[in-house]
């Protein structure tokens, strides 16, 4: 009895918290468009959250490319199929792994700032104070961190995407003696714009779910030093969750459109 | 309601009547009335966590009573929309008890910011930047300009909030315990500085304070929030001579 009236409360609280979420969400999109733009601030964020992630981007696109090429050559080899690497490679990292693990990082690097950044200005009132003094805190904190964003993630992830295929080569090109001409020329011949345009439309709803869910969790931060660490980690654990439910849905999606 | 709101008196700049709000068992406000007239400046007292706070917030809508009136400036406020509620709040001037600043902005940006919205009261950038000099000289800290509210003290912080909110130049002044925390001598400067605006822009101010010679300089007249209602209302010459125990327990400083 006691059991099941706790798992009732959860779902309540589950589905509260959806139902905020997607209240917050449509404030977004409404906000969005009225005026003034907060250009200068948008840009701000845009350069704060290049700044802080383009280096973790940097390293783990590099590695991922080393590693999966590593991986990947004795098998292929076993085959006598190490020609088809370049392909290889150059598909699954533009399709997939580029954007999901850079998504994953910023979700880490970006989500956790923003939902910290956000709750600590709300325990300390920062966030009222601009409320009483008639500015729309929504507005300005809001909606140009989750602009920022979605419009840097697709740019991360396509400095991520480009590092790993650079690993990628520099493994190549050590074992297999694989010349960068060569090598890149396969990886293009091997993509096509049904790789490239489903994956780089994907990377913005990464960016869009990795702010909003960051500037939610820290808007409505719950009071206290303990709240505003509680925002960031649950901003990390909720956006990882949504970045590949999101990833799922954009596969099925651009399996349908194959089949048609 | 209607009736009540006709006789509200005119002169009357904020009125509270009968408010109620509880977070979950803690019931924190249980009926609170207060008037706020044109001109004066009102004292609040009450113990640690008897609701002060709470109630201010009511006021300017930060929070949502429970029940009750509360009308600023002949505003019901739980009636308002968003944007009608924005237009009235720059009528108030709010200082926040933890000072509130925006810790990534500079102190310059701090005081500018409120005034971005608001083009059309302040003009353009150079007269911005000549009242934002103005305020801080008010202050006594034209050398803080460039700092970050980091690099502060904690008198120093109230003293730029209380610039960034007299920036505005507001009707109504809302003080929440302007002078906790400080020195008595700095203390006492924020006390004038409090006094001579009044002075000078006719500003009625709500004060939250659990200093008592704060209160007796700056009262015109003083609220007790004592089991969230309004337990005393007079002079402070009234309620420092109450024979009441609990009124007494506030001014025991004085006996
Ligand atoms: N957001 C909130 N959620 C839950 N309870 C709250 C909240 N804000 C205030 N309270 C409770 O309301 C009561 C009154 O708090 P309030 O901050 O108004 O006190 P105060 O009179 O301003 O005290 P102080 O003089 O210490 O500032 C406290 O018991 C507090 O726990
Ligand atoms: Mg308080």
């Amino acid at each position: 009895m006691v059991k099941s009236s706790n798992i009732s409360l959860h779902v309540k609280d589950f589905l509260m918290e959806v139902g905020d979420m997607t209240y917050f969400t449509s404030r977004f999109f409404k906000e969005l468009f009225n005026k003034p733009f907060e250009f200068k601030e948008l840009l701000r964020q845009c350069y704060n959250i290049g700044n802080r992630s383009s280096l973790l981007v940097v390293i783990t696109g590099f590695i991922i490319g080393l590693v999966l090429t590593l991986q990947t050559r004795p098998t292929l080899m076993e085959f006598g199929a190490v020609s088809w690497m370049p392909s290889m490679v150059g598909i699954s990292i533009v399709r997939e792994i580029g954007p999901i693990i850079t998504a994953l990082v910023c979700a880490g690097r970006i989500g956790s700032g923003i939902g910290a950044e956000l709750g600590s200005m709300r325990v300390t009132e920062q966030i009222d104070a601009m409320e009483v003094s008639g500015a729309n805190p929504f507005k300005y904190l809001v909606v140009t961190r989750v602009l920022a964003a979605t419009l840097m993630l697709p740019i991360l992830v396509i400095v991520g995407d480009a590092v790993a295929l650079f690993g990628s080569y520099l493994v190549e090109n050590v074992k297999g003696n694989v010349s960068f001409m060569l090598y890149f020329n396969q990886v293009f011949d091997a993509l096509e714009f049904s790789d490239i345009f489903p994956a780089t439309i994907k990377t913005f709803f990464f960016g869009l779910a990795i702010g909003l869910v960051g500037c939610y969790k820290g808007y409505f931060c719950n009071k206290g030093t303990e709240g505003v660490g509680m925002a960031a980690n649950s901003a990390v654990v909720v956006t990882s969750l949504m970045l590949f439910i999101i990833d799922f849905v954009a596969v099925l999606v651009t399996d349908i459109f194959y089949d048609l | 309601m209607m009736e009540q709101n006709h006789i509200e008196e005119p002169n009357v700049v904020l009125e509270v009547r009968d408010l109620h709000k509880s977070f979950g068992d803690n019931y924190v406000l249980n009926g609170f009335n207060m008037q706020l007239y044109q001109g004066e400046n009102l004292v609040i007292m009450g113990k640690s966590g008897s609701g002060k706070s709470v109630m201010i917030k009511c006021l300017v809508g930060l929070m949502e009573a429970d029940s009750g009136f509360i009308s600023v400036m002949h505003n019901d406020i739980t009636k308002l929309d968003h944007e009608s509620l924005d237009i009235l709040r720059r009528e108030i001037g709010f200082l926040f008890q933890g000072s509130a600043l925006y810790d990534s902005m500079t102190v310059r940006e701090n005081l500018k910011f409120p005034m971005r919205w608001h083009t059309k009261k302040f003009g353009g950038e150079e007269n911005q930047e000549k009242l934002v000099m103005e305020a801080l000289e008010n202050v006594g800290l034209e050398k803080a300009i460039e700092l970050m509210p980091s690099e502060l003290s904690g008198g120093m912080k109230r003293r730029i909030a209380l610039a960034r909110t007299l920036i505005m130049q507001p009707k109504i002044i809302i003080y929440d315990e302007p002078t906790s925390g400080l020195d008595p001598i700095t203390a006492k400067e924020i006390v004038i500085l409090m006094q001579k605006v009044q002075k000078q822009y006719n500003t009625s101010s709500l004060i939250i304070t659990h200093d008592v010679d704060c209160a007796r300089v700056i009262a015109d007249r003083m609220v007790l929030l004592i089991d969230g209602v309004d337990y005393a209302v007079g002079t402070f010459a009234e309620l420092s001579s109450s024979k009441d125990p609990k009124v007494k327990a506030f001014f025991k400083e004085e006996v």
